[in-house]
């Protein structure tokens, strides 16, 4: 067995040695000598959260399909080890090899919450890499980032070779070979990345420059080299039932937050919900051939050992096949004792036969999102659910034996009013109202109903309808998660009704970086070095320190988040193009604050601009179009 | 019917703790496709009891879990097909069917034998025999237990059964591991530090678990202590 990086006497004091032995089950170990392609591929938070990415797993399998190239895993070192690796000048290594990160050819972080834009800097620095692209020597490792985050790249441009914009499993081949070519005929890394920027989906932050205008809105972009593109268009896997799929996924022998196998039953989502990014930048919807999708489950329940399987996807619920799936994982699950996991499904009778089939209906909870209070503020952010849909779908469930609800909503949308705020408590006490009329009293199994009423705070994300409007203050916020509480307390089922609302520092940060441009990385870089990191751990959030980064950087808070935009305004993520077009998303705002809908994929093209892509739900007949 | 598994732990595999090895087997049972039973009830596991805890750290060539089955080939065919979906560090030593009657495996243990040896060189003592036979020797072994809730003292001598040095600079004990008595050889280890004066860090040295053993003796006889794979004589 390989030596491990760390030591017993290290290993026996840190929380959860198992974090960083590697050694799991289908993790790849190869012959480093048989290689000419070192990945070291990072999820820069704590193992049992990489650990549930199935991006990564993606991703890990594919590039270890390669006979050329072997991929292994780095997660961020918990505080505790990070610490201890500081003091000893310990080399951040990948978890197959126990070798350093920094003597691999690449090192690719995905990149899936802004919160975690500190721990990039400490997986940059752990592994004894300069922090910024351009400090890097020949011999580092090319930094590549991906994922939701790089639809705005700019705030930790500073800090990356180059991004890859969109799927990954489309342009990593044709990305190592010119690697290995470049080295075969000499090339210097400049001459990498120069040739990396020309291939369709990369973007090298360091070949471009923003140009501002005096009030500080961005006035265009500058190019370091005549040959490379000023836009860049986001891969996209056309036929995603042909595309690579981990058959054999790592795992784990801790307990992660994930701790089962997943199937990804479509990309994409035809709701188009304005304040939801996901929904704009995965467009069009594809779905996985049904037939394959069986097949998988059982190859990969076999594979792992797992005892659950959870389908995975945007909205389940719109997933053409889903009867089918499911007739068949119930048949075949029952027999081998496995559960099924069922996320984002809409609460109908059909939905709720299942679930009734694969969880405890007395100890499970059924959740719904109507993210507004109101039906007014639903047409504005154009999120399909009604009240009655959500009452029939409660009196559903309550008749069934469910006792317990849960209830997603968003504070600081815009066009929002006080009566909007009100009707979080309204509805919240409709559905405890429809309880005690649904199931009569001696049928009441746990005597009494609970819900649970949640709020966040809503952040303008890009590349949506709402990437244009402001956000709230801190205080705003606040006053709006009082004014909710308020509601909530004066409805006559107050005390079936519990409220929980998230913390307004960070939701201001996400939104500073969320829509921030290249100024704001030398904020994340000073908060990193005054001691944030875990920013997404609210028990390692230290508002204080980003706050004292923000003033010593002369870097205005306001300007990112509580500033109106004006419609032709250029923003830091414009050079990209998801496939969504800017004049879509205008539309939709405009729509948005006139209160109208826009109907969904399935029943009318809204011209989104996605089926320049050839594929997906734009080129398919359905039903009720 | 029941089975009885005896396993090694070792290498990257001794940081797994208890409760992780038994998710382990459980995906690894599921991964060999062995017709293992299941509870009955709205969430239905695996039947399977562990002989005796493993602390982190510890290596061990002399593990025991118990499973049911509904069928199987034979133990040989099980054997390999757990070995087949076992990592570097977990290896399956024997499967064998366990008599209806018997006790599981963890109501079983009644003793374990240790050994421990430095990592790198060997204990600062050119004797280490005389060392050992010395500490052994004593009247009485008193440990102070602290626990969260309370404090106890013990006569660790009174548990250990057997103590010596072995040829390869290594210590070998046979110590009490029953629910009722059970002494971790880093008690003992931490008294025997005391006694001949070293300062070793616990990091230092490695502990394996040899052997886990039942005692088949009569109530009020002397103990005859057999390893739990020897199921003939249960």
């Amino acid at each position: 067995m390989g030596k491990l990086a760390l030591s017993d006497e290290i290993l026996m004091q840190v929380e959860k040695p198992a974090r960083y032995i590697g050694n799991e089950v289908n993790s790849v170990v190869k012959d480093k000598t048989r290689v000419s392609v070192r990945f070291a591929m990072c999820f820069p938070d704590v193992y049992e959260i990489g650990m549930s990415h199935l991006g990564i797993q993606i991703l890990y399998s594919m590039l270890n399909e390669w006979d050329d190239v072997w991929c292994e895993r780095v997660y961020s070192p918990w505080v505790d080890l990070d610490a201890i690796m500081r003091k000893q000048s310990i080399p951040l290594f990948g978890l197959e090899s126990q070798e350093p990160v920094r003597d691999m050819d690449f090192l690719g972080i995905t990149i899936q919450y802004e919160m975690c834009y500190t721990n990039i800097l400490q997986i940059l620095e752990l592994s004894q890499i300069p922090l910024t692209a351009r400090e890097r020597g020949e011999n580092m490792p090319i930094v590549i980032g991906g994922g939701p985050c790089t639809y705005n790249p700019e705030p930790i441009a500073d800090f990356f070779d180059l991004f890859y914009i969109g799927e990954g499993e489309t342009q990593y081949r044709p990305l190592l070979d010119w690697y290995l070519e470049n080295k075969r005929l000499g090339g210097t890394r400049e001459d990498f990345l120069h040739g990396a920027a020309k291939i369709p989906g990369i973007y090298v932050p360091q070949f471009y420059e923003e140009v501002y205008n005096e009030d500080g809105t961005i006035r265009g972009r500058k190019k370091l080299y005549e040959d490379i593109p000023d836009v860049i268009v986001k891969e996209i896997a056309k036929d995603v039932t042909n595309i690579p799929y981990p058959m054999n996924p790592v795992v784990p022998f801790i307990k992660v937050t994930q701790d089962r196998v997943t199937l990804e039953i479509q990309r994409g989502c035809i709701r188009g919900c304005r304040f939801c990014q996901a929904g704009q930048i995965y467009r069009p919807v594809r779905e996985r051939d049904v037939d394959k999708l069986k097949e998988y489950a059982l190859e990969m329940l076999k594979n792992t050992g797992h005892e659950e399987i959870s389908l995975s996807s945007l909205s389940s619920s719109d997933y053409s096949k889903l009867d089918e799936l499911l007739d068949f994982l119930l048949a075949e699950c029952g027999e081998r004792h496995t559960n099924i996991s069922l996320p984002s499904l809409r609460i109908d009778s059909f939905s709720l036969d299942v679930m009734s089939k694969v969880q405890d209906v007395k100890k499970s909870s059924l959740t719904f999102a109507p993210e507004a209070g109101s039906q007014r503020l639903r047409n504005v952010i154009n999120k399909g659910l009604t009240e009655e849909d959500i009452l029939r779908g409660a009196a559903l469930a309550f008749k069934g034996g469910w006792t317990r609800v849960k209830l997603y909503f968003m504070l600081g949308l815009p066009t929002e009013t006080k009566e909007d705020i009100l009707g979080i408590g309204d509805l919240s006490n409709k559905i405890a109202a429809a309880f005690f009329e649904a199931v009569p009293k001696d049928k009441r199994v746990n005597g009494k109903v609970q819900i649970v009423t949640s709020t966040s705070f809503f952040i303008p994300k890009p590349f949506t309808p709402f990437q244009w409007a402001a956000m709230c203050t801190k205080e705003e916020f606040l006053d709006k998660a009082h004014l909710t509480k308020q509601g909530i307390m004066s409805q006559l089922n107050q005390k079936s009704i519990k409220y929980n609302w998230h913390e307004a520092d960070v939701s201001v940060l996400e939104g500073v970086l969320a829509r921030g441009d290249r100024r704001v990385a030398e904020v994340i870089r000073k908060a990193y070095e005054k001691g944030c990191i875990f920013d997404a751990w609210s028990e390692y959030f230290k508002n204080e320190l980003w706050m004292e980064s923000f003033s010593e950087c002369g870097v205005d808070i306001g300007f990112y988040t509580t500033r109106p935009r004006a419609d032709d305004e250029i923003f830091p993520w414009d050079f990209l193009d998801c496939g969504v077009t800017r004049e879509f998303l205008l539309r939709e705002w405009r729509k948005a604050q006139e209160e109208t809908v826009s109907p969904n994929c399935k029943k009318q093209c809204q011209g989104c601009g996605a089926n320049r892509f050839g594929t997906g739900i734009c080129y398919v007949e359905t039903f009720d179009k | 019917m029941k089975i009885r598994i005896k396993f090694a732990k070792y290498g990257v595999m001794k940081f797994i703790g208890h409760l992780d090895t038994m998710r382990f087997f459980q995906k690894a049972i599921r991964r060999a496709g062995i017709d293992v039973k299941y509870s009955e009830g709205f969430s239905p596991h695996q039947i399977m009891s562990f002989a005796a805890p493993l602390g982190v750290g510890v290596e061990s060539c002399g593990e025991y879990m118990d499973i049911e089955v509904l069928s199987m080939t034979s133990t040989e065919d099980m054997k390999q097909a757990l070995n087949r979906v076992m990592v570097k560090g977990i290896e399956i030593l024997s499967v064998t069917p366990l008599p209806e009657r018997a006790k599981n495996a963890m109501a079983s243990v009644a003793a374990a034998s240790y050994r421990i040896h430095m990592k790198e060189g060997g204990f600062p003592v050119t004797d280490l025999k005389t060392c050992i036979q010395g500490f052994y020797g004593q009247e009485t072994i008193p440990y102070t237990k602290e626990t969260k809730k309370s404090v106890r003292e013990l006569d660790l001598k009174q548990g250990i059964y057997e103590m010596d040095a072995d040829d390869e600079g290594g210590i070998r004990m046979l110590v009490n591991a029953s629910s009722s008595g059970n002494i971790k050889p880093s008690m003992v280890f931490e008294k025997l530090c005391q006694y001949a004066g070293w300062e070793i860090l616990p990091s230092a040295c490695q502990v394996t678990r040899l052997e886990t053993y039942a005692d088949l003796a009569n109530e009020g006889e002397m103990p005859r202590f057999v390893p739990l794979s020897e199921i003939e004589s249960l």
